[in-house]
């Protein structure tokens, strides 16, 4: 089943592109043209055959995967697998040793170290970070997200005097600071309690049901919420 | 221009707000000259202050990038300035208005204590003026190579003291000359060149490097 | 324009340059050594003694040739820089590797002999006159690509990082020469005007050349050899290098 960094299920629940099945695995999961030609038409994001490499390890290689409108696609694999080096293909930080990758919209990430300047308060933080997407956002909208993330009360307080669960909760603000369709998260409910769990699953839940996708890598169920939107899973190999 | 302003308020606040950060290059260039004044005479003043400015620069700017490297804002600038160059301009001006234009401006304080004369004062201040600018730009792009390594310093200073020559070899040759009476048209004018240069081609190269190094 | 194209991407192949360099290391190590003796005994034995530096000018037959490698070599290398960057050619990155020290040895031997030649000539070691100044920055650039790939980690973050610093470096060479030496016509005009080259005379110029010629061609040597054992220490563990080795 499992072959060394290679892709190795794909595709839970949705009737979308199953892009890569065991015929094609072993030649590096290939996307026939008549797949494509109706797959790329509304998605947001398409990676095709990507590779990466570590040194001489092959993290994975032939992965493709795309997120259409309404999906959550989870990133799943054990520690070392590659999930935060796909993540930082997707958004543009990293570049692939082979293969495509296609955003069609303005995408948001949110990662490992939190974008959140220790020295600076929350809203600060998000002052500069509306202004850096090119965000519409006066003080009262992001006095808003930090509202809806908890923080209302501590939205002058230096970040660095916050725990680590709420310097996560300013970095989530920022998903509703800016508006964007695509949200790329990197283990979104890290340091969150079970409060900011469910309003994470929550936010997922809304975010994908207006018809816009995230991507998500992670270990535990991001959402429980009724309205769980289609969820597609992409497994990195050990 | 949304850019440049977001950015340069940012650090400009961030500068402030840690003053000591802000005040090392100051505190530097004055110990130095205090201490050059002990040590020498009166007639290499104006190159001396030149050779200090530049330290203290090369100093200051090797860690730039380094606290935004470690919590995420620069990946995050990377991601989302587009594009990047007026951030990265916006950034360096927050940094250089803390750090070059001080020294800048402290720097006659500095001319009167070695010299005791007022000569040439003007131009020293001048040539600082656009000169700490285009060494700021230079030192970012070292500062930017290295900002993953967790080490600068000295590694830093290796890499840009070399480019820094031609605008010390201008700056210094202005000053000298104007403490003589000479003229001085030329080398500010080359140094202008300088600074013109390092403002169009300089922030590429850093956001290249900055790039390379949030690569995982 | 076919055969271009295959030629870039077969040099891109460090298996095939690996399995056809050998010949040119041993080719080029022959070649050049051999110019080396003959133009160093007919510039150190044969050529009469200058007229103003007496003997002391025989050792710009060393001095010259490595002044002008050095150069050649930092050229080479932002050349591949601007290679790996584009293109991504492991080979131009492992060549930076492989040259750097290289061209820091032998910048550094132009300057131990301009300094041994400076010391009877101009009557001091050290000169603040342009190309030695700026010998000395290219030593320091040298040193800066060699620094720079120790100090990152990740060796593919660190390759890219020292291609980046070489291409920087090359834009910078020419402002600073120029600034360097209008430096020097300022402060300090050359003391004696001997070793210009338009003033050389014929006699001199000839084994100059073999020199010249042969330096290039040994280095070239050394660089392809330091090229090949960076081959083999990033390839280790590939079929065809196991294969190589196994049969030769």
């Amino acid at each position: 089943m499992c072959r060394l960094g290679y892709l190795d299920t794909i595709d839970v629940e949705s009737a979308f592109g199953v892009y890569c099945t065991p015929q094609n695995r072993r030649r590096g999961a290939v996307i026939r043209p008549d797949e494509r030609a109706n797959l790329v038409e509304d998605d947001l994001l398409v990676a095709e055959n990507i590779r990466c490499t570590v040194g001489d390890r092959v993290l994975f290689d032939g992965l493709s995967f795309c997120a259409h409108p309404g999906d959550l696609v989870e990133i799943r694999g054990p520690n070392g697998s590659g999930k935060s080096t796909l993540l930082r293909c997707l958004v543009g930080l990293h570049e692939p040793d082979a293969g495509n990758i296609r955003r069609t919209v303005d995408s948001l990430y949110v990662g490992h170290r939190s974008g959140i300047c220790g020295r600076m308060s929350p809203i600060e933080n998000l002052r500069w970070f509306a202004g850096l997407t090119n965000a519409s956002a006066d003080d009262e909208s992001i006095g808003a997200a930090l509202g809806a993330v908890g923080l209302g009360h501590a939205r002058h307080d230096v970040c660095d005097s916050l725990s680590a669960g709420q310097q996560r909760r300013v970095s989530l603000a920022r998903l509703l600071v800016t508006p964007a369709p695509l949200w790329i998260l990197d283990e979104p409910l890290t340091a969150l309690d079970d409060d900011g769990r469910d309003f994470v699953g929550e936010l997922l839940a809304r975010h994908c049901s207006a018809g816009r996708a995230a991507v998500c890598a992670t270990h535990q169920v991001l959402t429980t919420a009724p309205d769980a939107p289609a969820t597609r899973a992409v497994t990195l190999g050990p | 221009m949304r850019l440049f302003i977001t950015q340069f308020r940012r650090d400009l606040v961030l500068a402030v707000r840690s003053r000591s950060d802000a005040a090392n290059p100051l505190v530097f260039f004055v110990l130095a000259t205090v201490l050059l004044g002990l040590g020498t005479g009166s007639e290499l003043v104006p190159g001396v202050i030149w050779v200090l400015a530049l330290f203290a620069n090369v100093l200051a700017v090797e860690g730039v990038f380094r606290r935004d490297h470690e919590d995420g804002t620069l990946e995050q600038l990377l991601i989302h300035a587009q594009p990047l160059f007026p951030a990265v301009v916006g950034k360096l001006a927050a940094h250089w208005a803390l750090s070059g234009l001080p020294v800048a401006v402290l720097s006659p304080v500095a001319a009167i204590m070695l010299t005791g004369t007022t000569t040439g004062i003007g131009v020293l201040v001048l040539t600082l003026c656009i000169g700490t600018p285009a060494l700021t730009l230079l030192g970012a792009i070292g500062s930017a190579l290295t900002v993953a390594t967790g080490r600068g310093g000295l590694l830093v200073a290796i890499l840009v003291l070399p480019f820094y020559v031609p605008v010390l070899i201008f700056g210094a040759g202005a000053s000298t000359a104007a403490m003589l009476g000479d003229p001085v048209a030329f080398q500010l004018l080359a140094l202008s060149a300088l600074l013109a240069a390092c403002l169009t081609a300089a922030p590429f190269a850093v956001g290249k490097a900055l790039a390379i190094s949030q690569e995982y | 324009m076919g055969w271009i194209k295959t030629t870039f991407h077969k040099t891109g192949s460090p298996r095939w340059f690996f399995t056809g360099s050998r010949p040119w290391v041993i080719g080029l190590y022959v070649f050049g050594a051999l110019l080396i003796v003959i133009g160093s005994t007919w510039g150190l034995g044969f050529v009469p003694a200058e007229r103003l530096q007496g003997n002391s000018v025989r050792i710009l037959f060393i001095h010259a040739p490595a002044a002008h490698l050095a150069e050649a070599i930092y050229v080479a290398i932002a050349i591949a820089g601007f290679v790996f960057l584009v293109w991504r050619m492991k080979m131009a990155d492992m060549l930076i590797q492989a040259a750097a020290p290289i061209g820091f040895v032998v910048t550094v031997v132009a300057l131990a002999t301009g300094i041994i030649w400076g010391i009877p000539t101009w009557g001091t070691g050290w000169v603040w006159d342009a190309r030695t100044v700026s010998t000395l920055l290219l030593a320091f650039l040298f040193f800066g690509l060699v620094a720079l790939r120790q100090a990152i980690e990740r060796p593919d973050r660190a390759s890219r990082a020292v291609a980046l610093l070489a291409l920087v470096g090359v834009v910078n060479i020419p402002i600073i020469k120029y600034s360097v030496e209008w430096f020097t016509t300022l402060h300090q005009p050359p003391s004696i005007e001997i070793g210009k080259k338009p003033a050389i005379a014929a006699v001199f110029l000839w084994p100059l050349a073999v020199n010249v010629l042969g330096f290039y061609c040994f280095v070239a040597g050394v660089v392809i050899a330091a090229l090949r054992a960076r081959i083999v220490e990033r390839e280790a563990g590939a079929k065809w290098l196991r294969d190589w080795t196994v049969k030769s």
